[in-house]
């Protein structure tokens, strides 16, 4: 896992103006001028997601043969594919899969190691014994091989490629929660409700969810990024998305035999892929940054 | 140690158990079954011999008793017989092992070579052009997909430059030279992701080791300043190293997957890849199966090398 640029945020340039306005967290975030560039690329990536439809310059399976591995030009900014379709036009699509990829298998990963954390932590017991046995065993397969054979499995589909990113990071969620919720159900404040007459279920949602939700907000910005890596490499492996469909690793699949004529097919897909994970794991560092109250005592 | 060992190791039991089943369950899942793999698709059309191999092969049991099956196998080494090309499953997986193993500890290597150094430097020269340039590279090695990575290389090293073979493996007894010029991509690939993220690790931990009181005092006692850093500071900083490139070694086999397919190296993760192309149930079982058995080893091993370089640490 990548740690946070701890120079950068100690050289970052003094909050003044709106900044110095805002309160400590979001102030830190502002001041770590990589999280600005994460944030920038990542805004950026929704919006070619949400509107690539109305911005790209043609449509992502319209083939035209006149212009097969046509070289990048004012045309074709990114050049043309063995079919003759604009790589930038399915540049701008792809991003479609792989925010929905990526977003959606941390969302329900997350969701997952919340359930068994947070049952696992708080009950301990058998219960604690069994989940985590489970968990040291998803644990011990390679993250991409167990992805690879789940995909393979269920088949290739968008869905699929969700569920089997889901279930490979599920465990580092259910983990994380664990271990914060052990730190905190000791806590006075946890024991007074208890003495209160507090059941399990307020007290897990109402006192120790707030609590432990920041390092889970900041796993869970980094984990989009290695699942965009995952997805983008099943679908490189053949098992992800379905052709015509296009997303970034299917087409570096697509483009890599054609490396010696048209290294345009596979650069571009390679360099989406390449950006959007450094900018996530930038934002998910400048998250860190902000809601980690080690960071914010420097503040 | 003894006992932590023993303890250590029936703990591992249950996680054994639940990675066999899942290795099970997730390749029985595959559309398909093996008896239509191995006829193919015209024969499987004779439903009575189509029917007759379920039976030999077992298929036509409940689910837990095809485990149950599997598994008393597995503990005797059996691992089945490969679909595709009729041979043992577990001679299969130890013939493609050596260019695996190769791989990675040369990738291993690598990525230590090229990591303790910049991360040394960036801890000792904070915020010097040094760390700013050691601080991208890292930043950079982890977001960047090895296939991506691997294809620009070849393109670059191999197409471009015509400095190198674009890809192949030769074993590295037979031909040492060409084994090792082939070799360069791949690890160069492999070694990357590590790379970064020991370079961040060996920093961070350095620069801390450097704020503790020891350091302070070796350097009151008029110590060298190389001396303190190699020999006092650098020696603790490399304790939770260790643990990063045991907790890294799932990563590795991963990442041994993609690379052996775009450099045609033929290994496990080759095998695992066609395993799952051509529907062959055994090999795919089996690989799975071994890779997490020996990513299980390699942390239990992290946790006894612990004890050893770190004497503050006592197993009870």
């Amino acid at each position: 896992m990548m740690r946070g640029s701890h120079s950068q945020e100690e050289g970052a340039v003094r909050a003044t103006g709106f900044c110095a306005r805002l309160p400590v967290g979001p102030r830190l975030f502002l001041r770590t001028r990589l999280a600005g560039f994460g944030l920038f690329v990542f805004v950026a990536l929704v919006f070619l997601a949400l509107s690539a439809d109305l911005i790209s310059p043609y449509k992502p399976a319209t083939q035209d043969y006149t212009a097969v591995l046509a070289r990048p030009s004012v045309a074709h900014p990114m050049g043309t594919d063995e079919m003759g379709r604009d790589v930038l036009s399915r540049v701008i699509h792809g991003s479609r899969v792989s925010l929905v990829v990526g977003l959606l298998s941390v969302a329900l990963a997350c969701g997952a190691g919340i359930v068994v954390g947070l049952a696992s932590g708080y009950c301990g017991g058998w219960l604690d014994e069994a989940f985590m046995r489970l968990v040291d065993a998803v644990y011990s397969f390679p993250a991409l091989l167990l992805a690879l054979a789940i995909a393979a499995a269920l088949g290739p589909s968008i869905l699929n490629a969700v569920i089997a990113i889901a279930v490979v990071y599920t465990p580092s969620f259910a983990r994380l929660v664990r271990g914060q919720v052990l730190s905190v159900r000791e806590r006075d404040y946890v024991s007074a409700v208890r003495a209160l007459g507090g059941g399990a279920p307020r007290i897990m949602l109402r006192h120790i969810w707030p609590n432990v939700s920041s390092p889970i907000i900041v796993q869970a910005s980094l984990s989009v990024s290695f699942a965009i890596i995952t997805e983008a490499a099943l679908s490189f492996l053949g098992v992800g998305v379905r052709p015509p469909t296009a997303a970034w690793g299917s087409m570096l699949r697509n483009g890599y035999p054609y490396m010696e004529q048209a290294v345009w097919l596979a650069f571009f897909p390679g360099l989406a892929i390449f950006l959007a994970v450094l900018a996530l794991n930038f934002l998910g560092d400048g998250l860190r940054a902000a809601l980690d109250p080690r960071f914010r005592q420097r503040g | 140690m003894r006992a932590f060992l023993l303890r250590r190791m029936l703990t591992m039991i249950p996680v054994l158990v639940l990675v066999s089943l899942i290795a099970f369950g997730v390749t029985s899942l595959l559309p398909g079954d093996a008896a239509l793999a191995i006829l193919g698709e015209s024969l499987a059309k004779d439903e009575k011999l189509y029917q007759s191999l379920r039976r030999e092969l077992g298929l036509d049991l409940p689910v837990y008793a095809q485990y149950l099956r599997w598994g008393g196998r597995v503990l005797t080494g059996d691992l089945g017989v490969s679909i595709r090309s009729k041979q043992p499953v577990l001679e299969a997986i130890l013939q493609r092992l050596p260019p695996t193993i190769q791989l990675t500890m040369m990738s291993l290597v690598l990525a230590l070579v090229v990591a303790l150094p910049i991360g040394l430097i960036s801890a000792v020269r904070p915020n010097s052009w040094a760390d700013i340039v050691g601080t991208v590279l890292a930043l950079s090695g982890v977001a960047v997909p090895h296939f991506w990575l691997g294809i620009l290389l070849m393109f670059l090293l191999a197409v471009w430059l015509g400095l190198l073979p674009p890809s192949g493996y030769a074993r590295l007894l037979d031909d040492p030279l060409a084994s090792l010029r082939l070799m360069i991509m791949p690890c160069m690939t492999l070694a990357t992701g590590l790379a970064a993220v020991v370079t961040r690790q060996v920093r961070s931990a350095l620069l801390e080791a450097l704020q503790d009181d020891y350091i302070r005092t070796a350097r009151s006692k008029g110590l060298e300043e190389r001396a303190i850093v190699v020999r006092h500071a650098l020696r603790n900083a490399l304790i939770p190293v260790v643990t990063i490139i045991g907790m890294q070694t799932g990563r590795l086999f991963g990442g041994a997957v993609v690379v052996e397919t775009i450099f045609s190296i033929p290994g496990i993760g080759r095998l695992a890849v066609d395993s799952i192309f051509y529907r062959d149930f055994p090999v795919l079982q089996g690989v799975v199966l071994l890779m997490a058995v020996a990513v299980l080893l390699i942390n239990l091993a992290t946790d006894i090398l612990y004890g050893y370089i770190d004497p503050r640490i006592r197993y009870t």
